[in-house]
């Protein structure tokens, strides 16, 4: 008796909400943007594609096993000189099925750019939050830091982490270790920008007078910055971290194209452009132009839906 | 009656200074402004006390010092005869601190956006780990709101609404001193007096202490039962309303009560306030007030007056009789 009626309103309200975001501008906004449409429906078929690569993909590029070198240097769409294997986009120097490689590839700089702007959130939001509530020596310090980190290039900063990372851990976990190095790597070069916006917004909000209200009845800072500010402070940092994450991504390609990010036992989308760069004046073009090709679309929808969606939440700019 | 909050050479004093940098570089000394100077009062339980005074007086301040959201520079603040600067059992300090609570003056900062109405109601309560089961709808009622507003946002309400909602948390933890830092000054003069209504009902039926900071001379007429005028921090006057509002002894309460308006005095000439608030960073020597008072001599430039006993009130004015 008790249970059937609880389910209901949430069911409603569910609805309603889902009723409301359709009514909302944000969602007019949406339907009346093509680049907005286009960007998401490229952001989402990709998406897709990484993460089910293992169902689409028609081999396992990162199981050496099935690897055949005869299959090395198979031109797209073309039968292979010695085995006749035919690829969609051709192989690489090791037959590897480009196709596959490039679906598992694009997990790897999608996972690492996501737990990288992930990363960069949670400190950012945190040190933002710090700095913009409590003032002072702390903030003092905090801004700082991410001013001298905002002088250096951030790729050279990733770099840098990277190399005192990879020096630390022992030589038979480096392979393992290599992903989640490269996501602590970016992830901390990027946290800055998150701190500013974080700590601009808690400026602003500490001053009102809900803060006061929650203070006066003796909340602590922490439970006023996390349930008071930070949900009001939240709408540029969602803008932020989409512009980040192509940032990330593309920031990944780099530092794999330069060697130092994932391994080539298993390439990310930036790997591969660096091996497929070795072959491009040999005439293997499709090496390198498929994995860029990838790489340009990803990073460029995501970028436009950033750029997208801080127009559509921006006020002013309505 | 016994005084439920005795304040006592309450001073704040704020520290303006630019940052040491650029106080090395300019060559300059620190500045502080003195918001709020030695200021003695006594708020009797189930009264209302109203505080007046032009913006930068130094109102809000002593208010906030009041609900403990600044600390006094020097001074005490004695809340049902718990000294909140010496005290150093924390649970008396709690006990007193959740008898306080305070209504802001914009409605529209002081409830936070991303909240249901009933979570910002309950607040108070929720923070302290006890159960809060219809008690935003009983509020909700009792402000004369409807109860199936607890689900909603506050940016669906208006600002006569947005204030009753504030009312309704203030009221949530059942405090026996609500602080009032200008209710209604942000409202329509219409919903001003069904909130101002609203409060006096909630006071008669509930046994509430009102610190009311407002600059609205007709307000106080008719709420408080005690009336402080502060000028540049300091209580200058003080008297109840009768006495106050037909013999206003203070040459500032008098420009006050001159320049505000009638309603018997259509087309009656209006002398507007002379001057402005002098900068309470380099305060004037002697009396504040004597820039801007007419009947000031030179005693007032050399000798700050003190506070004496006339008739129901006291008055710091050296000419007053």
């Amino acid at each position: 008796m008790t249970d059937t009626p609880a389910p209901m309103p949430t069911n409603s309200r569910d609805k309603s909400r889902w009723k409301r975001f359709r009514e909302s501008d944000f969602f007019y906004a949406f339907k009346r943007s093509p680049v907005a449409i286009i960007s998401f429906t490229v952001v989402s078929i990709l998406v897709l594609s990484a993460v089910c690569a293992p169902l689409i993909a028609t081999t396992n590029p990162f199981d050496p096993a099935t690897l055949n070198l005869m299959d090395g240097f198979t031109p797209p769409m073309e039968p292979n000189a010695f085995t006749g294997n035919t690829f969609i986009l051709g192989t690489d120097d090791q037959g590897r099925d480009l196709y596959s490689t490039i679906l598992y590839g694009m997990r790897i700089s999608l996972f690492v750019g996501a737990a990288a702007v992930l990363l960069a959130m949670v400190i950012g939001i945190t040190l933002g939050l710090i700095s913009g509530y409590f003032g002072g020596w702390t903030e003092t310090i905090i801004m700082r830091v991410a001013d001298v980190q905002l002088t250096f290039p951030s790729i050279l900063v990733a770099m840098l982490i990277f190399g005192v990372a990879k020096g630390i851990t022992p030589v038979e976990y480096r392979d393992q270790m290599a992903i989640w190095v490269l996501i602590l790597a970016i992830g901390l070069s990027d946290w800055v920008q998150f701190a500013r916006v974080v700590r601009g917004a808690t400026l602003v909000e500490r001053n009102k007078d809900y803060v006061a209200a929650a203070r006066l009845i003796g909340r602590s800072p922490w439970a006023i910055m996390i349930k008071h500010i930070l949900p009001n402070a939240l709408s540029p940092v969602l803008v932020i971290a989409t512009i980040s994450l192509a940032l990330a991504i593309i920031a990944e390609a780099t530092l794999s194209f330069l060697g130092v990010g994932a391994p080539p036992t298993q390439p990310s989308l930036g790997t591969l452009i660096r091996i497929g760069q070795g072959f491009l004046f040999s005439g293997e073009w499709w090496i390198l132009f498929f994995p860029a090709g990838t790489l340009l679309a990803l990073a460029l929808s995501v970028n436009l839906l950033g750029d997208w969606l801080r127009d559509a939440l921006n006020p002013r700019l309505r | 009656m016994s005084a439920y909050v005795k304040i006592k050479g309450l001073t704040r004093i704020f520290d303006v200074s630019k940052p040491w940098l650029n106080r090395l570089l300019e060559r300059r000394s620190k500045a502080f402004l003195t918001a709020v100077s030695e200021v003695d009062l006594e708020i009797e339980e189930r009264t209302t006390y109203a505080l007046v005074g032009e913006s930068g007086s130094g109102k809000s301040t002593i208010g906030r010092m009041l609900v403990g959201l600044l600390r006094p520079t020097a001074g005490e603040v004695e809340i049902e005869g718990v000294n909140l600067a010496t005290e150093t059992d924390a649970d008396k300090i709690a006990s007193v601190r959740s008898n306080i609570q305070m209504i802001f003056q914009d409605p529209f900062a002081s409830l936070n956006p991303r909240w249901r109405v009933r979570d910002i109601i309950v607040e108070p309560v929720a923070s302290k780990g006890e159960d809060t089961v219809g008690l935003a709808e009983k509020l909700l009622e009792q402000v004369g709101l409807h109860p199936s507003d607890a689900g909603k946002f506050p940016h669906e309400f208006s600002g006569g609404q947005r204030q009753r909602i504030c009312i309704a948390r203030a009221l949530a933890s059942n405090p026996r001193l609500i602080v009032c830092d200008e209710p209604t000054s942000a409202l329509d003069v219409s919903v001003q007096a069904q909130v101002l209504n609203l409060m006096s009902d909630l006071k008669d039926d509930l046994g509430l202490t009102y610190l009311l900071i407002t600059h609205d001379l007709t307000v106080v007429r008719h709420m408080a039962d005690r009336i402080g005028v502060l000028y540049l921090g300091r209580l200058v006057e003080e008297a109840d309303p009768k006495s106050l509002f037909e013999t206003p002894k203070h040459p500032y309460t008098q420009m006050l009560l001159e320049a505000a308006p009638r309603m018997d005095g259509f087309g009656r000439e209006v002398d507007p306030p002379q001057g402005e608030i002098p900068d309470p960073i380099d305060p004037p020597k002697g009396c504040a007030f004597h820039p801007r008072c007419p009947i000031a001599g030179d005693i007032c430039r050399q000798e700050r007056p003190l506070s004496r006993q006339i008739g129901n009130g006291t008055v710091a004015c050296h000419f007053a009789e």
